[in-house]
């Protein structure tokens, strides 16, 4: 393992306790007893008591936050406090519609995006050019919530094509699953493929100024073959930083769009638990959120020192 | 907020130029029209909207585009026109307010970085890296689930994630400032960082951070409409294009041009920010770091 | 490659070749009707300051000028007019006929791809060559200028190596199709000095041992006189005067080629006593601001009124050596006072 990623895996480590420790303590000045939720107002004081020692709330706060961070080690999650069920059985099954969701979204903006961009940036300056960066514009104006509104009233509402919502689940077979999501996916990616073909462009037309894309001509190879062999995996490397940062926006846009799909997914479930005072859930999925958003930055990290080559000598 | 960058460079002649410059120029002149239509119509309805925006009229409900109401109304009668202009004054809250928590915490937060460098960069960094893990979606849902649902919690929320984003814009762009020669003669001269910080640094860098807020701005209206759309954001009675969205969903089968306009009017709000973003950025000394 | 070419007729013949920039002051003229020819083995010095037309020249014979840029006159390289020839055609001489070396080996080699491919790639699209042919003449190649161990170092990215073998590895791949023409522009600007007379030798040994013809593109006449059989002044996109290089560099007659030389640090001579750096007045005007006649008029020492209006005619210095002048009898005294000329 090179220095690079020793430390890089250092900084993930360090973020993660951190993001922990934040998430805790925002839990714990929440107002309210969770075993006076769980059992009602009305409820006698000794079996609130016991409740309470049963949970581990009468532990110090150091204690339970270290016996939190030790359960997640462990795969243990918890106890959900209005379904009184593991916490993973909860969210597992709604991550298996918010992660394809978001990893579905983020390959067709990913697709667009470099389409869009390197035909940009071939074209510099010219009406397609143009075009691209107009329709990009208009592309990252529109809310994504309110283009899954759009293309429900048009595509399962007026044509038909598509159900208005909901999920069949993975046991349907993968076709159907795909097809529930393909509308939410459209929905989230359409801004991010704004924002990436905006990137794209300009990482690659900085590329073609650079000397080695003249050496390169230099060498007989034509324009096209310069743009493709030289320039697109030297502008990659932005590309990547910006879609890295950009997941985060992706994941809670998914929690957001499965709202519009009524898709039951981790924002449902977030936002049933926050109705409900789940302290458990809430403290659970945020933590798991951030925790995506922080190991996708970790993986964009790695995938850079693969990229360039410059990066596992220097800076480690 | 062109004087304010017209203002960083000496010279009345100056000023002028730069002026006749950003005139001709299309991304700063479309975006500047939209923005100035937004701001007006959040100041017209402070004063007149064609209705009362709460007022239901249940013999009007789901009434087409007609004279007497423009835009049509919704289930309860409401003017559909009246609560989008309204609408238009809780966006431009959001957003200044939004904007301005980051602009103040997180660029004092890099100037600090930046002039103090060592442990104090370090930390700024570590700060920024890990707020970056709470878009603003998450951290309003944290928030929400403290303080309950509102707008000015979601402007919170919002204000909160735009300060990492500010304090590493103004980090990188102050640290190149520092590097200048200027600077360099002036801590020859003697002068501490708080005053080389406020003298030479902060006026160099203002422009950058100004077409950032611009940015901001658009994506706290982005933002607040979500949160408004799933419930967590304003509440009733305040008018608000995310929750006409929310209620507009409902009865799409009725009425599918109840999803059109607040739609819009958010889309022609952030996309005039961003065009006028975007002109700032080309108007503004391109010498100056840019910081994705 | 066209064998029914003598062997007399010039490998490469630039006529009249005109580079007009797009800038935002307008039509720049950046090279100004310039000739020459070159034969096979010879090897030709360009020189001149940055801003002179050299590069723009080289740039033209490329085919690579930057988009906007108008070019008109007559290239010929082997019999075939670049200047008519189509792009694609174009794409089939740059890296197999003409090969160029570039100013910076930091940033002329692409970072993110191994040397040996680097080399390699003018092979196989040339020459048609697989993967691993290619690599073995791009591993020759490294050998053969100069790197040690190339075999792994084929295998090395480009900031792995020095300076100096990063333009090693620039020469080798420059070289890897045998080009007929060779331009170095500016190659060892940007390397330490202990490092220049190396790259200019191996330059030389390569040109001498493939029989190729040499464009040698430099502001530094030390590096120019070194190396190249004749020499090419430019100044303002024209050539004023060039010639054999022992015949201009005895008699330096152009007051620009004087200054040149008058901005040489004269150690050896000066040693001892305060060494003095001459420099020539004023600056480089912009491509756009150029007088009718002379271009060097507004610097010039001994410039005259019709110098700024008239074009200067061609006067012949001595056999093969001209300079474009007015005053060729005046400049021969010494344009920048006594002690300048060696």
């Amino acid at each position: 393992m090179s220095l690079f990623i020793a430390k890089r895996f250092a900084t993930l480590v360090l973020t993660l306790v951190f993001t922990s420790a934040i998430v805790f303590t925002v839990m714990e000045i929440l107002p309210g007893d969770p075993a006076l939720l769980i059992l009602g107002i009305d409820a006698p004081a000794e079996a609130v008591a016991s409740l309470r020692s049963q949970l581990g709330l009468d532990r110090p706060p150091v204690e339970r936050y270290l016996a939190w961070l030790g359960g997640i080690a462990a795969g243990e999650f918890g106890q959900s406090y209005t379904y009184q069920v593991p916490v993973w059985d909860l969210i597992g099954d709604r991550l298996a519609i918010t992660l394809p969701l978001t990893l579905f979204a983020m390959v067709l903006a990913i697709l667009a995006a470099l389409a869009m961009g390197i035909y940009a940036a071939a074209r510099h300056n010219r009406a397609g050019d143009l075009a691209v960066m107009t329709v990009s514009q208009v592309g990252i104006s529109i809310p994504n919530f309110w283009l899954g509104i759009l293309l429900i009233s048009a595509f399962a509402v007026g044509l038909g094509w598509f159900s208005a919502g909901g999920f069949p689940g993975w046991g349907a077979g993968i076709g159907p699953a795909l097809q529930a999501l393909l509308l939410p996916a459209i929905s989230l990616a359409v801004v991010q493929a704004a924002i990436l073909a905006r990137v794209t462009r300009s990482a690659m037309l900085e590329v073609m100024r650079e000397d080695f894309v003249r050496t390169a001509r230099a060498k007989g190879l034509s324009r096209r073959a310069v743009l493709w062999r030289h320039v697109v995996r030297n502008a990659l490397i932005p590309v990547i930083t910006i879609t890295g940062l950009q997941f985060g926006f992706l994941l809670t846009g998914a929690i957001v769009v499965e709202q519009v799909f009524n898709l039951p997914g981790l924002g449902r479930l977030v936002f049933s638990a926050i109705s409900d005072r789940d302290v458990e859930v809430v403290k659970n999925c945020v933590m798991l959120v951030a925790f995506l958003v922080i190991a996708i930055n970790f993986a964009v990290d790695m995938l850079y020192a693969a990229i360039d080559p410059r990066l596992k000598a220097a800076d480690a | 907020m062109a004087e304010a960058v017209a203002a960083t460079r000496p010279g009345a002649a100056a000023r002028r130029a730069w002026l006749a410059r950003a005139l001709r120029h299309p991304s700063f002149v479309a975006g500047g029209i939209l923005t100035l239509l937004l701001v007006g119509v959040a100041l017209l309805s402070l004063v007149w909207t064609p209705y009362e925006p709460t007022s239901m009229d249940l013999k009007a409900r789901y009434a087409p585009v007609s004279w007497s109401h423009l835009l049509g109304t919704d289930r309860f009668g409401r003017d559909v026109l009246s609560n989008i202009m309204a609408g238009a004054q809780l966006s431009i809250a959001v957003g200044v307010v939004a904007v301005l928590i980051g602009v103040t915490l997180g660029s004092a937060l890099g100037l600090w970085a930046a002039a103090r460098k060592g442990w104090v960069e370090e930390l700024v960094m570590r700060f920024s890296d890990f707020a970056f893990a709470f878009p603003a979606i998450l951290s309003a849902i944290m928030i929400t689930v403290i303080l309950g649902p509102g707008a000015v919690n979601s402007i919170l929320a919002i204000g909160i994630f735009n300060i990492p984003v500010f304090a590493r814009l103004t980090r990188a762009a102050a640290n190149s400032v520092w590097t200048r020669e200027f600077v360099l003669a002036a801590r020859a001269a003697g002068k501490g960082g708080f005053r080389i910080t406020v003298e030479h640094v902060l006026p160099n860098i203002l422009s950058v951070i100004l077409v950032q807020a611009t940015i901001q701005f658009a994506i706290a209206i982005l933002a607040e409409a979500a949160l408004s759309y799933l419930g967590i954001g304003s509440q009733p009675p305040q008018p608000s294009w995310g929750r006409m969205l929310n209620e507009a969903q409902l009865q799409m089968y009725k009425n599918a041009w109840l999803a059109i306009y607040p739609g819009i009017a958010i889309a022609v709000s952030v996309l005039g920010l961003n065009l006028l973003g975007d002109g700032l950025r080309d108007l503004t000394d391109p010498r100056l770091v840019r910081q994705r | 490659m066209n064998a029914a070419m003598s062997d007399d007729a010039p490998l490469l013949a630039v006529q009249d070749l005109t580079v007009t920039l797009r800038t935002p002051r307008g039509p720049a003229p950046a090279v100004r009707g310039l000739d020459f020819a070159l034969r096979r083995g010879e090897k030709l010095g360009i020189v001149g300051e940055s801003g002179c037309g050299k590069s723009m020249t080289a740039l033209a014979l490329m085919g690579l000028l930057p988009d906007g840029a108008a070019v008109t006159g007559r290239i010929g390289l082997e019999g075939q007019d670049l200047l008519a020839l189509p792009e694609a055609a174009l794409c089939r001489i740059r890296g197999n006929r003409i090969g160029m070396i570039f100013q910076e080996p930091m940033t002329s080699l692409n970072p993110l791809h191994r040397i040996g491919r680097q080399v390699a790639e003018p092979l196989r699209l040339h020459r048609g060559l697989d993967a691993g042919a290619a690599r073995a003449r791009a591993i020759e190649l490294l050998d053969r200028v100069g790197i040690p161990d190339a075999a792994r170092r084929a295998d090395a990215y480009p900031h792995e190596l020095s300076g100096g073998q990063r333009q090693r590895a620039m020469i080798a791949l420059a070289l890897s199709c045998d080009p007929a023409v060779l331009i170095a522009d500016e190659p060892t600007t940007a390397l330490d000095v202990t490092i220049q007379g190396q790259i200019l030798d191996l330059i030389e040994d390569l040109v001498e041992e493939r029989g190729m013809a040499l464009i040698l593109i430099s502001h530094d006449l030390g590096v120019i006189g070194e190396v190249v059989d004749r020499v090419m002044v430019m100044y303002g996109g024209m050539a004023v005067e060039r010639g054999p290089v022992d015949a201009v560099f005895d008699r330096l007659t152009h007051p620009y080629s004087q200054g040149l030389f008058a901005a040489l640090p004269k150690l050896r001579q000066d040693r001892g006593a305060a060494a003095r750096l001459r420099t020539i007045p004023g600056r480089v005007p912009e491509l756009a601001d150029l007088p009718a006649g002379c271009p060097f008029t507004p610097r010039c020492p001994i410039a005259e009124e019709r110098c700024g209006v008239v074009p200067p005619p061609v006067v012949t210095v001595q056999a093969g050596h001209e300079a474009v002048c007015h005053r060729v009898e005046r400049a021969l005294e010494g344009v920048f006072g006594p002690g300048v000329r060696s």
